[in-house]
């Protein structure tokens, strides 16, 4: 290609121009038709003329002529910038491939904190922003009474209620429900040799058809089967069908025997469909079969209620419906007097918020901590950047003496920074992927939608999104630095760039000091945060959780009369516990329809008798049928007497309250002796027991009242066992001794009552072990941020230190100053965190349980901790400084 | 846009064309200057003059469509633009082939060519040709 010729390089010095380009061109054609014209004889204005004429429309052309030059010239810029991207990336690996050690350790740190990112943010997704897996689930909502402390049993309502509700809102496109008072393990799989446990839940019979689940083979329920058709009809989750039955196609149709009756399968549930997930984290239900109204009508509030909107209809617009319809709504329209009096407790809230809106706080507070630790590792990675940018000081000034623009010396460490951040969200998304994985099959820890989690689209697009911000911002930095450096000083040859390094260090003790005040933020969080995990767990349960274990006991109390019943199932349960308590290592054993921390239920409210009480000042208490031996078995407290066998189905009724109720019922007096009345059951207080946590560990305690088995009806069986050896030792011979009594009790699990405890408080530990695990990254890398510039502050004082170790400093000098000098980088990160970390305590106060956001001791060991951590990071480079050979560093300068 | 323009006369001498039978020149104008440029590098101007004389002053290329033919072809890669002295030591824009456009240059000949002699059996037939067999 030829040279450019100088004149036109300096004609063109301002860059391109299309336009004077064109003019030229047709200027220079017009004169020499003008030249050629003159010398044929015209004259040159006559010339001028004719050349004009005959070359037609000139500023036509020369718009065409400027639109495409320009054109060109995009075109041009585009494929410059394209390559020198290129070039710069091939440098970039070459460099970065020179220097492995570093380029690892920035992977390393920014795969970590990518990493963390994108799990959490698939966390949030899942749990937060994703609708929930049904057709149009914004319509879903679920009705319910304003929240309280009563949970899951005081949302729920008549069989009565619910027809009402449904035939009378005009708001809904469809009303259902559940049952809400199963319990696991209530079927039994009969028919195939050992009986095996299933758990079921009923359900009303549009329940599907209401939320838009197709069924994966079969049909769902018809509203034939729905009111109790002539055949009892199933639909089996998809996961229950493909373990139980191995996924057998010819399933539907085919007739099962439940409990002893046949039932035919109807259907399979599709795999995307998991009730658990949704309405009961932590559980995984089987079987679905109809709820007969009208057996249940008398049986008190017992369904949930969940409702699709009609397409439009607003969440203002529903209330105000329901608030029309509760007045008309009776509780058991045989009782008149029951009318209205779900009067403000119809309240529709959408089904997405009912199911995951408890965890909000919690998962901003880790989204925000993750964000934190991104924050940390940008910091550390542009510190590492810009050390490397200093070393390459020289580099640079020769290439911006050489005519590189200074946008062009920031777009290659700009591409650094992408590589190696592009490398990092590599490493990241492969370690979130295996993080995801082992999450979504955590079924131990009770958070709703955790199966669900995956890494989708979003979450890729997050990752780019991460990536590039990181990449972006951090890099940015190193490149804006070196770029402006004034260039005749890096171009010195006086050493490792005395004074441009200790600009340098400066700004990169300031970026450390923020990287400690951020990781200070996360430990003081965490500490936080365990703490009131560890109060939590000193929580007064009412019963002591350790060394008890329950099985559920299945028993056939069929007799021709409710007495002959009582008397029978007496005399089951007496042989079961008295069996039980004769095997080696059992303490005490009782037998409980409900145990705490589960599911429960109540009865009509029973009154003090000879006592007035307004409406609404009684409570309702929570109902527990137990035997003897239950109190002492879960190790609850009580004052007066247990039951005992004496107390049977002809002798006197007798109950056990629990102080919650006992203040309420008789203030100030021992109730112990008195009559309750329930309805016109009068009912004597024999004892008075603690409070038992009856919903969640951390919510408060309400009444409680304990009817014997003998003198009422259980809803089913869970025998407690006390025992001085750990639970699952005698699992086999408990179950042993309850098939010699009852040969079809199905092999159920032999749970310690501690994995009830545990599953309670499952979510507050699985959030405090992320915050913990992030704290401790972020430490990690504050810790090498130290590190890093303690390190290049030594190697850029070498010569100083040499020049002192020469004149008589001791060893232990040199390496207290360089200690010193870590010790003021972190106190000064400390000063900036526990400010910091005192406003987000505050933030995250509502997440604390029993712990002040200024919780002392939790402050002291944050700064122990960091103290320490700096203390290790410092002590290396001090032992290099005074390593130091004084004679090596003065010769070599 | 360029339609337009290709509109405007080939300028034959003496010879006004219509825009229906501009339709079978299209391009001749490319192949044209593709030529000029086979023997060197030239400015806009030489290669008109070229033409003009090559053809004994039968064609005259009009600069209305010059120009933003040659803007064209350098936008294709056919041609190599680069800035240089005229003879009388001016600016001037010189045009010059690539290896590309020669390629081209190869194929519109053997295109002309090939439409030449088939325009040529045409106009000199004697007689009707013989009706088709029906196989």
């Amino acid at each position: 290609m030829k040279p450019i010729p100088m004149w036109r390089r300096y004609s063109r010095l301002f860059g391109p121009d299309p336009a004077a380009d064109v003019k030229d061109e047709l200027r220079f054609h017009l004169q020499a038709k003008i030249d050629d014209l003159v010398a044929q004889g015209w004259t040159p204005d006559a010339a001028r003329k004719e050349a004009e004429l005959q070359f037609g429309d000139l500023r036509a052309v020369q718009k065409i002529g400027v639109r495409m030059g320009e054109k060109m010239e995009r075109r041009k810029r585009l494929k410059d910038y394209w390559n020198d991207s290129l070039q710069d990336m091939r440098y970039t690996l070459r460099t970065l491939g020179r220097d492995p050690g570093f380029a690892a350790v920035s992977i390393l740190i920014l795969a970590l904190a990518i990493g963390a990112n994108i799990a959490v943010f698939s966390v949030v997704n899942t749990l937060l922003l994703r609708p929930l897996p049904f057709p149009d689930s914004r319509e879903l909502v679920w009705i319910a009474p304003p929240p309280n402390a009563c949970g899951l049993s005081c949302a729920t309502y008549s069989a009565d209620a619910y027809e009402e509700f449904r035939d009378q809102s005009r708001a809904y496109q469809g009303v259902t429900g559940y049952m809400a008072f199963g319990t696991a393990d209530n079927l039994r799989l009969t028919g195939r040799g050992e009986p095996e446990p299933a758990t079921g839940v009923e359900v009303i019979g549009n329940f599907f058809q209401v939320l838009g689940v197709q069924p994966a083979m079969g049909r769902l329920f018809t509203a034939e089967e729905s009111r109790g058709g002539p055949h009892p009809v199933a639909l089996l989750a998809n996961a229950y069908w493909r373990r139980q039955f191995n996924g057998d196609p010819a399933i539907v149709g085919r007739a099962v025997e439940l409990n002893g009756t046949p039932i035919t399968i109807v259907g399979v549930l599709p795999d995307s469909f998991d009730f658990g997930a949704v309405f009961s984290p932590g559980a995984k239900v089987d079987v679905f079969t109809p709820l007969d109204l009208n057996l249940e009508r008398n049986w008190g509030n017992i369904v949930t209620l969940i409702g699709r909107l009609k397409p439009g209809v607003t969440r203002a617009q529903a209330l105000d419906d329901a608030n029309r319809v509760a007045p008309n709504i009776y509780f058991n329209v045989k009782y008149p007097a029951t009318l209205g009096r779900y009067r403000g407790d119809l309240i529709p809230v959408p089904l997405k918020d009912y199911v995951t809106g408890k965890l909000r706080r919690s998962l901003i507070a880790l989204w925000c901590a993750v964000g934190v630790i991104l924050l940390i590792a940008g910091v550390n990675l542009s510190n590492l950047l810009l050390s490397r940018a200093v070393a390459r000081a020289k580099e640079f000034a020769v290439r911006g003496a050489l005519g590189a623009s200074r946008g062009r010396i920031v777009r290659q460490l700009l591409m650094e920074s992408l590589v190696l951040s592009g490398a990092g969200a590599a490493v990241g998304l492969g370690l979130a992927v295996m993080l995801i994985a082992w999450l979504a099959h955590q079924g131990a820890v009770a958070l709703p939608l955790l199966s669900s989690l995956r890494i989708d689209g979003p979450a890729l697009g997050w990752t780019v999104l991460v990536a590039v911000f990181t990449a972006t911002i951090f890099g940015l930095l190193p490149g804006l630095r070196i770029a402006s450096g004034n260039l005749q000083e890096m171009l010195k040859d006086s050493g490792p760039g005395a004074g441009l390094g200790r600009k340098h260090e400066s700004i990169r003790a300031g970026l450390v000091i923020v990287e400690v005040a951020l990781a200070c933020v996360l430990l003081v969080s965490a500490g936080l945060l365990l703490r009131s995990f560890v109060k939590v767990l000193d929580v007064d349960l009412g019963f002591q959780p350790d060394r008890a274990a329950s099985i559920k006991v299945e028993y056939d109390d069929s007799a021709p009369t409710p007495e002959g019943s009582q008397v029978k199932r007496g005399e089951i349960f007496q042989q079961i516990i008295a069996r039980v308590s004769g095997l080696p290592g059992v303490e005490a054993a009782g037998i409980s329809d409900y145990l705490p921390l589960g599911p429960n239920r109540e009865w009509d409210a029973p009154a003090p008798k000879g006592k007035v009480f307004a409406p609404g000042e009684l409570p309702d208490p929570l109902v527990y049928v137990v035997t003897p031996g239950f109190i002492r078995a879960m190790g609850i407290r009580i004052q007066g007497r247990d039951f005992t066998w004496a107390d049977g189905p002809r002798s006197e009724r007798v109950v056990l309250i629990n102080a919650s109720a006992a203040r309420v019922y008789w203030p100030g007096e021992d109730p112990v002796g008195k009559i309750l009345m329930r309805g016109d059951e009068e009912d004597r207080v024999v004892g008075v027991v603690d409070d038992v946590h009856e919903e969640t560990v951390e919510g408060g305690t309400g009444s409680q009242i304990y009817y014997p088995a003998t003198q009422q009806g259980p809803s089913g069986a869970q025998l407690v066992i006390r025992t001085s050896l750990p639970p699952a030792t005698l699992a086999a011979s408990v179950l042993r001794a309850l098939r010699e009594l009852n040969p079809n009790q199905p092999a159920a699990e032999f749970r310690p009552v501690q994995t009830i405890v545990d599953r309670a408080v499952s979510p507050r530990r699985f959030f405090m072990l992320l915050v913990a695990a992030f704290a401790a990254l972020g430490l990690l890398l504050a810790a090498l941020g130290i590190y890093g510039v303690i390190s290049y502050s030594v190697t850029r004082q070498a010569q100083a230190i040499g020049i002192r170790m020469a004149l008589g400093a001791s060893v232990w000098r040199v390496q207290s100053q360089v200690l010193a000098g870590t010790m003021r980088l972190a106190c000064a990160g400390m000063v900036l965190g526990t400010v910091l970390a005192l406003v987000v305590a505050k933030l995250i106060s509502s997440l604390l349980f029993g712990t002040s956001s200024w919780d002392l001791p939790t402050y002291f060991g944050m700064a122990l901790a960091l103290l320490l951590v700096a203390a290790i990071s410092g002590y290396i480079p001090a032992r290099r400084a005074s390593g130091v050979n004084p004679m090596r560093v003065l010769r070599s300068n | 846009m360029q339609g337009d323009l290709w509109q405007a006369s080939l300028g034959l001498h003496g010879v006004r064309m219509d825009s229906a039978k501009l339709e079978f020149f299209r391009g001749t104008l490319d192949v044209l200057i593709l030529k000029a440029l086979v023997w060197g590098p030239l400015h806009g101007y030489a290669i008109t003059s070229l033409i003009r004389r090559q053809s004994d002053d039968a064609l005259l290329l009009e600069e209305g469509t010059l120009y933003p033919a040659l803007w064209r072809l350098e936008n294709k890669g056919w041609l190599d633009a680069e800035w240089g002295l005229s003879e009388n030591n001016r600016k001037a824009k010189f045009y010059r082939l690539t290896a590309e456009g020669r390629r081209q240059l190869r194929h519109e000949v053997k295109t002309w060519e090939a439409y030449a002699s088939a325009v040529a059996k045409v106009l000199g037939a004697t007689q009707p040709p013989l009706p088709e067999e029906v196989a």
